[in-house]
């Protein structure tokens, strides 16, 4: 066995828990998972079928958590993890799979089949058999602090223009703040009226905020590659600029996966609970909304909708805030079929708009996003993940839809009296 | 061995030895599950492992519309056969004097012609089952071996049973035995493959729901 094997199999062992036993011992085989998966419904291939996935991850718990699977490993009759089926799997677990949860929330015997997908991408990558790209972003993440390669000098840039614009100043590193906001490389570099908005909003609601030039990034790539070590020291380096600038709060931007990364996976990542709060910017303007902190000027006329990000809201919890916010500036929303926790993704979640490898599936998938779209005919779509944002862009000039994008916080801070 | 030793064969020591295999492989089984532990969650939560685990345990029988209407043949041949078993082992009346023989108490039992006509939906459920996992694209091809062994030996009981009722084909003793010997066949495999969804359904079911509820969402 190569060492790298031998890693990969380790890192499998090392995911085999009593949720992943019980789920693996719950399976039927009922296909249900499928129907539930756009990587399937639109494509038609029996491969993307979601628990189908996770065939790695089932061989080691049944060679080496099961009775009856040791038996027959002595034998030579359990299926074996090797190079073959790792290198087979590589595209399954990374190109056609987004980790967006649908098929767990689908399941009849309640298996968490994204779950099980993000826990065998720990193997994969620990054998080697992740995309390059991911790979790179990987590696850009820990040694340039940011999967997209910016420093702070980019991020200073922008500030600098945000600040001309608006007169506003943008405070970095102020210790004491009450709020510690993170970015997104995406925003920083294709969204700074993000940041814009971000400082109109919270100067209006007259709260203490401020940015760290120590750890600005809110992405993870270590979470979607599938490397617990590498995503724990992206989450710590937070936590220190969190603890060094004494904020009660850090906010998590309009990004999916980093909201789950921070919020939900970080303090399991490095192994003891946070001293401060992680809250999505959707939820600390809903605060601002309860405590009367947003006064809004006029409504938005055209017909609204709400995309739902994955993370955000089937995985993440924040699904009611985004259609308050909305309700503040608009009366004319209207609900996607399926929408809310059962919502379906983007297609380029987990890591998809990463891999280049996955560029024609990813776009073939986004049917599934026109068909809902085509259901309820809006003239503009809310979204508050920049990732969901850039892909769906991507998505509506590949099918000739002209749907503006735009983002909740961005509309919600025009809309400031 | 006269037709009428092996009926007792099956209804003595054969049965003995199937239930002890059937509950020690539960236990074995839970117990593998169980040991392996899970690692308590350090982030703050939003909402309740417990009632979102309960709450996910009953509400995982009833999907979605939308869910519904892309899987409505697994749904409901799943439903149809699943009660009918129900139906036929524990609300048939020879059964229930069986059950009361060993737990010591009984229960009302449904009108026999219910039960016979019920054994034919629920047979003719499971052959729908087949032919699609034989026919639908994402079923043949995650189908298992063990998926086929497990369908014989559910079907078996009801089939033997619906025979030893209506006296097809072979004397009665002899019927009689081979519907005992089958359901033991059940029980002794039962532990041991996907069967066991049987009694983890609930548990997997809780830890999804715990997982979401945790997080405040209602899975």
């Amino acid at each position: 066995m190569s060492a790298s094997l031998e890693k990969g199999i380790n890192a499998l062992k090392e995911q085999v828990d009593s949720t992943v036993a019980s789920f693996f011992s719950s399976c039927v085989h009922c296909g249900m998972c499928a129907d539930a998966c756009l990587f399937y419904t639109e494509t038609g291939c029996p491969t993307a079928t979601p628990i189908h996935k996770v065939e790695p991850l089932r061989r080691i718990w049944k060679s080496e958590y099961t009775l009856l699977g040791r038996v027959g490993k002595m034998f030579g009759l359990t299926a074996k993890v090797d190079d073959e089926l790792l290198s087979k799997w590589e595209t399954k677990v990374y190109d056609h799979c987004t980790l967006c949860g649908r098929c767990s929330m689908v399941c009849p015997m309640g298996i968490d089949i994204a779950l099980l997908i993000q826990k065998t991408r720990e193997g994969m990558a620990a054998a080697g058999y992740a995309p390059e790209s991911l790979i790179g972003a990987t590696k850009r993440a820990v040694t340039i602090g940011s999967p997209m390669g910016v420093k702070l000098p980019a991020l200073m840039a922008q500030i600098k223009h945000v600040e001309n614009d608006t007169g506003l100043t943008i405070p970095m590193d102020v210790v004491g703040a009450e709020y510690m906001l993170l970015l997104s490389s995406m925003e920083i570099m294709n969204f700074p009226e993000f940041i814009e908005a971000i400082a109109k909003i919270f100067t209006k609601a007259d709260v203490s905020w401020t940015i760290s030039s120590e750890a600005f990034e809110a992405t993870n790539s270590g979470i979607q590659i599938g490397v617990a070590d590498i995503a724990a020291e992206l989450v710590q380096r937070i936590v220190d600029a969190a603890e060094k600038l004494k904020v009660k709060t850090v906010i998590s931007p309009e990004c999916g996966h980093a909201y789950m990364a921070i919020r939900w996976e970080g303090p399991n990542l490095i192994g003891k609970p946070f001293s401060f709060k992680v809250r999505h910017i959707l939820e600390i303007l809903d605060e601002f909304r309860q405590d009367g902190r947003l006064k809004i000027n006029g409504k938005e006329e055209q017909r609204l909708t709400y995309h739902d990000p994955c993370q955000i809201s089937r995985r993440g919890g924040v699904i009611e805030q985004p259609r308050n916010l909305i309700d503040m500036f608009s009366d004319n929303f209207v609900e996607m079929p399926d929408a809310g926790k059962m919502n379906w993704c983007c297609g380029a979640g987990g890591g998809v708009s990463t891999n280049e490898r996955a560029d024609k599936v990813r776009l073939k998938v986004f049917q599934r996003k026109k068909d809902q779209l085509d259901e309820i005919k809006p003239d503009a779509i809310i979204s508050a993940c920049s990732n969901c944002r850039i892909h769906l862009e991507d998505g509506l000039e590949e099918y000739n839809m002209d749907i503006p994008l735009m983002s909740l916080t961005e509309t919600l801070a025009e809309h400031l009296e | 061995m006269s037709e009428i030793e092996f009926l007792n064969w099956v209804r003595g020591p054969g049965f003995q030895i199937a239930v002890i295999i059937f509950i020690a492989g539960i236990i074995i089984r839970f117990a593998e599950i169980l040991m392996l532990g899970r690692k308590a969650n350090l982030a703050e939560p939003k909402g309740s492992e417990m009632s979102g685990g309960l709450h996910t345990i009953v509400s995982r029988s009833f999907p979605d519309k939308s869910t519904f209407q892309r899987s409505t043949f697994t749904v409901v041949a799943g439903y149809l056969f699943h009660i009918g078993l129900f139906v036929t082992i524990f609300l048939f009346a020879p059964h229930i004097l069986m059950f009361k023989d060993i737990f010591g108490f009984g229960w009302p039992s449904l009108p026999t012609p219910v039960v016979d006509a019920m054994a034919v939906v629920t047979i003719i459920a499971l052959l729908a089952v087949l032919a699609h996992r034989m026919s639908d694209t994402v079923l043949k091809f995650i189908t298992t071996k063990e998926d086929y062994l497990v369908w014989m030996l559910t079907i078996l009981p009801l089939v033997t049973g619906y025979m030893a009722f209506h006296r097809i084909g072979m004397t009665a003793p002899t019927l009689l035995a081979l519907h005992i010997l089958s359901v033991e066949l059940l029980l002794v495999v039962f532990p041991f493959t996907k069967l066991m969804h049987g009694f983890t359904f609930a548990l997997s079911r809780w830890y999804n729901g715990a997982i979401s509820g945790y997080r405040g969402v209602q899975s």
